[in-house]
């Protein structure tokens, strides 16, 4: 099975988080890169697929040189070989232009099942499996918390608003997990040492076949009008429990009309 | 003026609170047509109504909701084509924000997501990096689609008599290609919607396996909805749906209660934009009390059932 898992390299959200002030767009060297958490809930599935079912887990990761990073772990955790697409005019891409882009790669490499995180902890959008599935015509199988397949079959729970969807679709398909799926492995030293030899494909936007009217900063089909620091939360006030913690509480809650 | 589309979020009838805000926002930038799909609308229709939608597209074909996410934006991608909105708003649920990224494919439109509110021209406000930035957006490509969420904006009543107009669409094969076998409807009980609630009492790690009970009497003191932490949900303590956080749901309520939470940066995200913050917490270095009004550092066996009692006496 032929299975492309997207990985994007997002800051660390332990570290702060800013735009820039010149273009609007993420400052990506303000801040520690690492992988986007669900997508080793992504990686950790395939892996797990394809030791059940025997094939090939590529990596798709679309960012900066410094995403390489991100790459080099998930080939560590297991992953067989990795795309990058990386270009200068893809900066400033929105979800539209990074669903457009990641298709015309997809289109090369080729599919059975994309699997991917189901939100990215910066831009938090939550579209892509969505999109995917929309411009490729083949089924979303988003927010999934189990995956069976069966052959062509594929068989997903769906997380949803008020508990869960069982869902059926066959091969090619879009995936994407949610934390519940499972729990991602570490890279072992040995995937660590062998991640340094696996092959990493590099390539610009023309390689790729992007056109170049499609992507980058001034070509979004959104923009950022302007944005500004939220005022920070003002200090709280914080009491240690001398037996009457509950009562301060409810006294708080009553100087604020809440009872 | 513009109408402006509406897409209804209900489960099996039941109107979730975020439509009766859309619908506000939406008489705010035009006029509101409020889209129904699926079954129930009989049930709904005064609801919409009294919340003010000029015009009701009702798409009841089994069809539509027989499979995942993509019979919606195909028929909201018919509307578009057909009305000519200004533009298209959505809640910003997990589903809601799939079905906004198909619509946007389908019609060659720009996306807005987690936006908190929306001024004239449509430029959007979203929250992001867990409320630390407000930022203004716009879409300069297609018609607008906009993800809104819930509790944002509030729910004005606005009373109209709505034309009906009954509409269907051709689904394509790609649209049928993921279909729904079973829909699994967990209990939710009496209280609030998690997403619409006024107030939120969550616990978490602290709480144990058999603490909800007082987690459940504090909610219901308050007449708030309950919440979980994932180191709840994970050890089967509380259903998953109730999440609150980055993976579960995002909440922004008037008041978030939380007790024997930590604060991890997981959780944050779905709660740190709540207006006023609780915790109770027998760790004094624990983070979410970087962002409490109020906390006590303390056993919460001992506070919260204390805090219940005195907020049922000042009743
Ligand atoms: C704060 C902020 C807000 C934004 N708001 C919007 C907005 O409202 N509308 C809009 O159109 N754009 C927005 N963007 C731009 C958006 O970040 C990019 O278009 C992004 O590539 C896709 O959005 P996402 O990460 O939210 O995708 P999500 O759908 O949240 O990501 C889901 C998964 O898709 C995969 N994925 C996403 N990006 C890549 C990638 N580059 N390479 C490989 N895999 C990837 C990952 O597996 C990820 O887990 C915003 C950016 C920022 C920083
Ligand atoms: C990809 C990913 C997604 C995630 N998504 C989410 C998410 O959506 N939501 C979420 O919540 N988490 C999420 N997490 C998990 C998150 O990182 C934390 O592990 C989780 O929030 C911890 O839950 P907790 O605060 O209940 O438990 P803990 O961190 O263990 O905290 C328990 C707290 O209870 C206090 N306590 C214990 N006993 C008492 C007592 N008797 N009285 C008072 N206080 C007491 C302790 O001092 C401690 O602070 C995610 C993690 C990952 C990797």
């Amino acid at each position: 099975m032929n299975i492309v898992v997207l990985v994007k390299q997002v800051p660390d959200t332990e570290s702060p988080r800013k735009l820039k002030s010149d273009d609007s767009t993420l400052d990506r060297a303000a801040a520690d890169g690492v992988i986007n958490e669900l997508d080793e809930y992504a990686i950790e599935e395939a892996l797990r697929i394809k030791e059940a079912q025997g094939g090939e887990v590529t990596v798709l990761t679309m960012g900066p040189d410094k995403a390489t990073d991100s790459i080099r772990k998930a080939l560590a955790m297991g992953a067989d070989k990795a795309v990058h697409l990386v270009d200068d005019a893809l900066a400033g891409s929105d979800a539209l232009q990074t669903s457009y882009a990641i298709t015309q790669v997809l289109g090369r490499t080729g599919f059975d099942l994309v699997i991917l995180g189901s939100e990215s902890t910066d831009a938090r959008t939550g579209v892509l499996a969505a999109m995917l599935a929309e411009r490729l015509g083949v089924p979303q199988l988003s927010l999934a918390n189990k995956v069976e397949i069966d052959g062509s079959a594929i068989k997903v729970q769906r997380i949803t608003d008020y508990g869960f969807d069982r869902v059926e679709a066959s091969l090619p398909a879009v995936v994407s997990v949610v934390e519940k799926i499972n729990e991602p492995r570490y890279p072992s030293f040995k995937g660590i040492m062998a991640a340094k030899k696996k092959p990493v494909e590099t390539l610009g936007a023309a390689d790729a076949g992007l056109d170049a009217g499609q992507i980058g900063l001034a070509n979004a089909a959104t923009a950022v009008v302007d944005f500004a620091e939220a005022p920070p939360r003002a200090q709280g006030q914080i009491v240690t429990d001398e037996g009457d913690g509950g009562a301060k509480i409810a006294e708080f809650l009553a100087s604020k009309k809440f009872v | 003026m513009a109408e402006i589309l509406v897409l209804v979020d209900h489960v099996d009838g039941d109107v979730k609170k975020v439509t009766l805000e859309l619908l506000t926002l939406a008489n705010r930038l035009g006029e509101a047509s409020a889209v129904w799909v699926g079954g129930g609308y009989d049930g709904a229709k005064d609801k919409l109504a009294e919340y003010g939608a000029q015009k009701v597209y009702v798409g009841s074909d089994e069809e539509l909701t027989s499979y995942v996410v993509a019979p919606k934006a195909a028929l909201l991608a018919q509307l578009v084509q057909d009305k000519a909105p200004a533009a298209v708003l959505v809640g910003a649920t997990a589903e809601g924000k799939e079905i906004a990224g198909r619509l946007a494919v389908k019609i060659g439109s720009g996306v807005l997501t987690d936006v908190v509110d929306v001024a004239d021209g449509f430029v959007a406000e979203h929250s992001i990096f867990g409320g630390g930035v407000i930022a203004h957006a716009k879409v300069n490509t297609g018609t607008p689609v906009i993800a809104v969420r819930p509790n944002s904006v509030p729910a004005e009543a606005a009373p109209a008599s709505p034309a009906e107009e009954q509409v269907s669409v051709a689904l394509s094969d790609a649209d049928k290609a993921a279909k729904i076998v079973e829909k699994v409807v967990e209990e939710k009980g009496e209280r609030p919607d998690l997403t619409e609630a006024a107030i939120v009492v969550s616990g978490g790690r602290g709480v144990g396996k058999d603490g909800f009970s007082i987690i459940e009497g504090l909610a219901d003191s308050l007449g708030a909805a309950v919440g979980a932490s994932r180191a709840a949900t994970d050890a089967g303590w509380y259903p998953h749906q109730f999440q609150v956080g980055q993976t579960g749901k995002t909440v922004s309520p008037q008041l978030y209660v939380a007790v024997g939470i930590s604060g991890a940066i997981q959780h944050r995200a779905g709660m740190q934009t709540s207006k006023t913050i609780i915790a109770i917490n027998k760790d004094p270095e624990a983070p979410i009390f970087e962002l409490v009004d109020f906390g006590v550092v303390g056993d919460l066996f001992q506070v919260a059932p204390q805090l219940t009692e005195e907020i049922i006496k000042r009743k």
